[in-house]
C-alpha cells in the first residue's frame, strides 16, 4: 500500500459539481446572484430540468472525473414543479450513498439539498457548508491510493462502461 | 468520450453586462480562452450582448463564420435564453443550437475571488461549449388551447376578472367556496378615500356576474384536484350541498321564515359572529345568488332527522327545498387559471395585553365595519354589545402588522381603513376618537387628502404603539391619569362596575328591538407611549378598535400546492416577477389576481384582477401554445419494453404500444423532468436538449478546466 495522502489543511481547493434543477433550486442561485449574496466558488453548477433527471452515473462519472464532491439540489419534498419526481430523486440519492460507500468513497461527499425558489441565502449557505466539509475530507484522492482503491475503480469503470455501451447507439 | 464533429462551428459571445461582469471577471481573457476551446471558429466580448448591437454581432457572425452553434456566457438562462435563441433563429439557425453560460448570476455576483471566479467562469464556458456541439436541431410543437378560464374565489378580485374575462367573449368558470360571492367587500360599509358604499358599487357586479351568459357561476363549491397543465387543465370541483335546489329555488325566502326556529340564534359568520341567522338562510341580503343554504349542524331535519319541515310546507310546490341533496363533483377543462383566493382579517386574540375576545368592547375593524353597515346586525347603528352608543373610541393600527412577533410586513390598506373608520365613527355617533399610529401611510390617489379631511374631523392622532389595554375599574386610578391627557374632557362618569354577565351574554350582540344584556359598562384604559410628546398616557375609552393585519387564507399552502405554484415568505402566493411579471406565477396557466398575491386595497385588486384577465386573455387568444421543447422520446430500437418509465411518469404521458411492446411517450402529456430518462435501464428514454451526450460533455468540460 503506497502512502496515505497527508490531508491538506489549508491550501486545498475542492472540485464540486452541484446539479440543480431549474425550477426551485436553480432560481435560488440566481437569486444569490441578484442578492450579491458571495459564497464559495469552487461549485460548479449544471442545470438540469429537475433533479428526476439527475442518473446515479452522473454523479459516479464526476467522480471518476475527479470531483471532490457532488450536490444535487431540487424543490422542497412537496414542491417539486413536476408534482413528485424529487422524491425519486430522494430515493436515488440513498442508494448511491450505499454504492459510493461500497466504493470507498465517503458518503458526506455526496449532498442532497432542497431549495426552493426564494432560498438563494440557504442555498448559499448549504453550499459554504457543503465546500468547507469537503475541504476538512480533504481531496477524493483514489489516485494516491491506487492499490486499495484500484479495484474498486474498476468497479466504477465497470459500471460506467455498462452505462456508456448502452447509450452507444447507431444513428439512423 | 464521443467524437467531436468536425462540421461543429461554435461562436461564443462573452457579455460584459456593463461592469456587471467585467466588472469582476478579465471578459477579454474568458474571449481568448473560449478561442482555444475545440470547436469554437470565434469568440467575442462585448458590452452588452443582449441589446440590439450585440445581436447583431452574433448575427453578423453566423453569416460571415457560418457558424451553427453559440454560446453566450452572460446572464441566468432563465432571463435571456428566449432573447438569445431569437437571434440565432433570426439569422437562419435552429434555435435550440445555443447554449447560455451562466457568469453573472452564478460568478461575477457572487465570486469574491477574482482568480476563483475566472476559473469557475472558465469551467461553466468549457462545459457550454462542449455541450453546444451535442445540441441537435429540434422543431417547436405546438397544442391546442382550451378557450375557457377558471377563476377561483369571488371576492371583488375574482369578479372583476370573471366579468373581463366573459365580456371578451369567453367561457368562465368562477368558483367560490361561500354560499355567496362578494368577498371581504360585501362585508364593508364605506370604502376609502371616496366613501362610496360597498355594497353600492359592489351588488351591481355581483348581479352581472350571475346574469352573464358566458360565465358559470358556482358558489359553495370547492376545487379539489387539478390536473394537466397550461392549455389544458382538468379541474375537479365539489360542489358542496346547499340542501336547497338552485334551479328550482325562487329566493323568495319564505323558507326562512317558516323555518321552525322562529328567532335567528346561530352566530352569523358574514357578521362575524355579532348578528345571527336560523339553520336556514342568506348570509346577507343582497346575496348572490339569492339562494339561501341550510346549515346541516343545526337544521333539525339534517342534524337529528326529526322536524316538521314547516320550510317545505312554506316552499310550496316550488319543491326547492331537498334534504337529499349530497355532494357531487363536476369536471371542467380549462386553459388556463385565475387565482383569486383572497386574505384573512388577522385574529387578534394572540395578542393578549389588546384583551381581544376578554373584553367586550374591544373590536376587530371587520366587526366594526358590520357594525356600521346598515345592513349589518345593529342596522348601520354603532353600539356597544350592552346597547349604549360609544362616546370615546379608539382605533390601533398595525395590530398584527409591522411586529416581529406577528407579521414583519405591513398590510398597506390598515392605515386608510382605520381613517375611514375614525370618520365613520365620528359621523354615526359623534364620539371622540383616538388613532394609535406608528405612522401614517397614505400613498395612493386621493389618500393624503382623505388624511387631512379625517384630521379636519378633529380626530385625534397619538403616535405610539399601544402597550396595554384593561378595564379602568381593574386599574382603579382613571381619573388620575386623566390629568396627562392634554386638552381631553374628562370621560362621562366612569359607569361603575357592575357583576359580569356570562361569557357568551357578553359577547353577544344584542339585536335591534330585543332586550339587551345587562351592560357590563366597563371603560376601558388605553396606555401608550406617546413618542412625540415622549410621556406614557392612559386614556379611558368605550371601545377599541384594532385594525387587524391581512395574513394569507390559512389554507393558502394547501391551494397553492393543488395548482402548482409557490409561496413567498410571509405565505401569500407568489408573481413569477415582482416588477415584471406581477401576475403571472411559476405554472405558465396560472395567473394571480387581488390580495391572494398580497395585502391590497380595492383599487390596486380590481386593477391587478384586470390585468390577471388581460393575461389570461393573452394566453388562450393565441388559440395554441408551444410545448417544452425539452420532452422525452422514445428509442424504439432500444426499448425492451420493461415498463420503468411508466411507473415513475407522474403525467402519466407514457404508454405501452402493446403491438410492439415499447414504450412511447405522447408529447402532448411530457411535461419534461427527464425522471423516466434517467431510470431507463438501457438508454432507450432520452430527452431533448438534456441528452446523456449533452450532460456528459457538460460534466466534462466542467471538471476539466477547474
Amino acid at each position: 500500500m503506497s502512502e496515505t495522502a497527508p490531508k491538506p489543511q489549508q491550501e486545498f481547493s475542492p472540485r464540486i459539481v452541484a446539479f440543480l434543477c431549474n425550477w426551485c433550486s436553480y432560481s435560488a442561485s440566481d437569486l444569490a446572484g441578484t442578492s450579491r449574496i458571495k459564497y464559495a466558488p469552487q461549485v460548479r453548477m449544471i442545470r438540469v430540468m429537475c433533479s428526476g433527471r439527475v442518473d446515479p452515473t452522473f454523479v459516479l462519472k464526476a467522480f471518476a472525473l475527479g470531483a471532490d464532491g457532488v450536490m444535487i439540489a431540487g424543490c422542497h419534498p412537496g414542491d417539486c414543479h413536476y408534482i413528485e419526481q424529487n422524491y425519486k430523486t430522494l430515493r436515488r440519492y440513498l442508494l448511491l450513498r450505499r454504492i459510493l460507500r461500497d466504493l470507498g468513497v465517503e458518503e458526506a461527499r455526496l449532498r442532497l439539498v432542497w431549495a426552493s425558489a426564494s432560498e438563494g441565502p440557504q442555498l448559499a449557505q448549504a453550499i459554504n457548508q457543503f465546500v468547507q466539509e469537503i475541504q476538512q475530507l480533504g481531496p477524493l484522492g483514489w489516485s494516491q491510493n491506487w492499490e486499495e482503491n484500484g479495484q474498486r475503480m474498476q468497479a466504477l469503470q465497470a459500471i460506467l462502461q455498462e452505462h456508456d455501451s448502452a447509450l452507444e447507439v447507431p444513428l439512423a | 468520450m464521443i467524437a467531436q464533429d468536425s462540421s461543429v462551428r461554435i461562436g461564443v459571445y462573452v457579455c460584459h453586462c456593463g461592469t456587471n461582469i467585467a466588472g469582476v471577471l478579465d471578459v477579454a481573457e474568458l474571449a481568448a480562452f473560449a478561442r482555444t476551446l475545440p470547436g469554437v471558429v470565434v469568440a467575442r466580448d462585448y458590452k452588452y450582448m443582449c441589446s440590439d448591437p450585440g445581436q447583431e454581432l452574433i448575427k453578423q457572425d453566423i453569416q460571415e463564420y457560418r457558424l451553427n452553434r453559440i454560446v453566450v456566457a452572460a446572464c441566468s438562462p432563465n432571463l435571456h435564453e428566449t432573447t438569445f435563441r431569437n437571434t440565432a433563429e433570426a439569422a437562419g439557425m435552429n434555435r435550440f443550437l445555443v447554449q447560455i453560460a451562466n457568469i453573472r448570476e452564478q460568478v461575477s455576483w457572487v465570486a469574491e475571488d477574482r482568480q476563483e471566479g475566472m476559473r469557475k467562469a472558465r469551467s461553466h464556458i468549457a462545459a457550454a461549449v462542449r455541450r453546444v456541439a451535442h445540441h441537435e436541431p429540434l422543431e417547436r410543437q405546438y397544442v391546442r388551447i382550451t378557450p375557457r378560464v377558471l377563476v377561483v374565489g369571488g371576492g371583488i378580485a375574482g369578479i372583476q376578472a370573471a366579468l373581463t374575462l366573459a365580456d371578451a367573449g369567453r367561457e368562465v368558470i368562477l368558483v367560490e367556496r361561500q354560499p355567496s360571492i362578494g368577498g371581504h367587500m360585501a362585508m364593508f360599509d364605506k370604502t376609502f378615500p371616496t366613501l362610496d358604499c360597498a355594497a353600492c358599487i359592489l351588488t351591481p357586479k355581483m348581479t352581472a356576474v350571475k346574469n352573464h351568459p358566458n360565465i358559470k357561476l358556482l358558489t359553495y363549491s370547492d376545487v379539489v384536484s387539478v390536473e394537466g397543465s397550461v392549455g389544458r387543465y382538468t379541474v375537479r370541483i365539489r360542489r358542496r350541498p346547499r340542501y336547497i335546489d338552485e334551479q328550482a329555488c325562487v329566493g323568495c325566502m319564505l323558507c326562512i321564515e317558516g323555518c321552525v326556529f322562529t328567532r335567528a340564534k346561530f352566530p352569523n359568520e358574514f357578521d362575524q359572529g355579532l348578528g345571527f341567522r336560523k339553520p336556514v338562510y342568506v348570509p346577507f341580503a343582497q346575496a348572490v345568488p339569492p339562494i339561501p343554504v341550510i346549515d346541516p349542524k343545526v337544521c333539525l331535519q339534517l342534524s337529528r332527522g326529526k322536524c316538521t319541515q314547516t320550510c317545505v310546507q312554506a316552499c310550496g310546490d316550488r319543491k326547492a327545498i331537498r334534504f337529499d341533496q349530497t355532494e357531487t363533483i363536476e369536471e371542467y377543462e380549462v386553459g388556463a387559471i385565475i387565482l383569486a383566493t383572497g386574505f384573512k382579517a388577522f385574529d387578534p386574540t394572540p395578542i393578549r395585553y389588546y384583551g381581544y375576545g376578554k373584553y367586550p368592547n374591544v373590536y376587530t375593524s371587520l366587526e366594526v365595519e358590520r357594525l356600521l353597515n346598515a345592513g349589518g346586525p345593529t342596522s348601520g347603528h354603532l353600539v356597544l354589545r350592552d346597547g349604549r352608543t360609544p362616546k370615546r373610541v379608539g382605533i390601533i393600527h398595525c395590530v398584527g402588522s409591522r411586529d416581529q412577533n406577528y407579521h414583519p410586513y405591513c398590510s398597506r390598506v390598515c392605515c386608510m381603513y382605520a381613517l375611514k373608520l375614525a370618520h365613520l365613527v365620528k359621523e354615526h355617533t359623534q364620539a371622540e376618537v383616538y388613532n394609535f399610529y406608528i405612522d401614517i401611510r397614505a400613498p395612493g390617489k386621493a389618500f393624503e387628502e382623505f388624511y387631512h379631511r379625517v384630521e379636519n374631523d378633529a380626530v385625534r392622532f397619538i403616535r405610539g404603539k399601544v402597550a396595554d389595554i384593561r378595564p379602568a375599574s381593574l386599574v382603579g386610578a382613571g381619573a388620575g391619569s386623566l390629568a396627562s391627557e392634554p386638552g381631553g374632557n374628562g370621560p362621562s362618569d366612569p359607569p361603575a362596575m357592575t357583576e359580569a354577565p356570562p361569557e357568551s351574554e357578553r359577547l353577544r350582540h344584542p339585536q335591534p328591538g330585543q332586550k339587551a344584556p345587562p351592560p357590563p359598562a366597563e371603560t376601558l384604559l388605553v396606555r401608550v407611549e406617546d413618542t412625540l410628546l415622549g410621556e406614557v398616557r392612559e386614556i379611558p375609552l368605550d371601545m377599541v378598535i384594532l385594525a387587524v393585519a391581512l395574513e394569507p387564507q390559512p389554507d393558502a399552502d394547501e391551494v397553492r400546492r393543488l395548482f402548482g405554484i409557490s409561496c413567498s415568505t410571509e405565505g401569500f402566493f407568489l408573481e413569477k416577477h415582482p416588477k415584471l411579471a406581477p401576475v403571472q406565477t411559476a405554472n405558465d396557466g396560472v395567473f394571480l389576481a387581488g390580495a391572494c398575491q398580497g395585502p391590497k386595497d380595492i383599487p390596486d385588486t380590481v386593477a391587478q384582477a384586470s390585468a390577471a384577465a388581460a393575461a389570461a386573455l393573452a394566453l388562450i387568444d393565441a388559440g395554441q401554445i408551444e410545448l417544452e421543447p425539452n420532452i422525452a422520446w422514445i428509442d424504439e430500437t432500444m426499448c425492451s419494453g420493461c415498463r420503468t418509465c411508466i411507473s415513475l411518469c407522474p403525467y402519466r404521458a407514457i404508454s405501452t404500444d402493446e403491438e410492439r411492446q415499447v414504450a412511447v411517450v405522447d408529447p402532448a402529456l411530457c411535461k419534461g423532468c427527464g425522471t423516466c430518462v434517467a431510470a431507463c435501464p438501457s438508454g432507450a428514454a432520452k430527452q431533448y436538449l438534456f441528452s446523456y451526450e449533452q450532460l456528459d460533455q457538460e460534466l466534462e468540460g466542467i471538471l476539466s478546466y477547474v
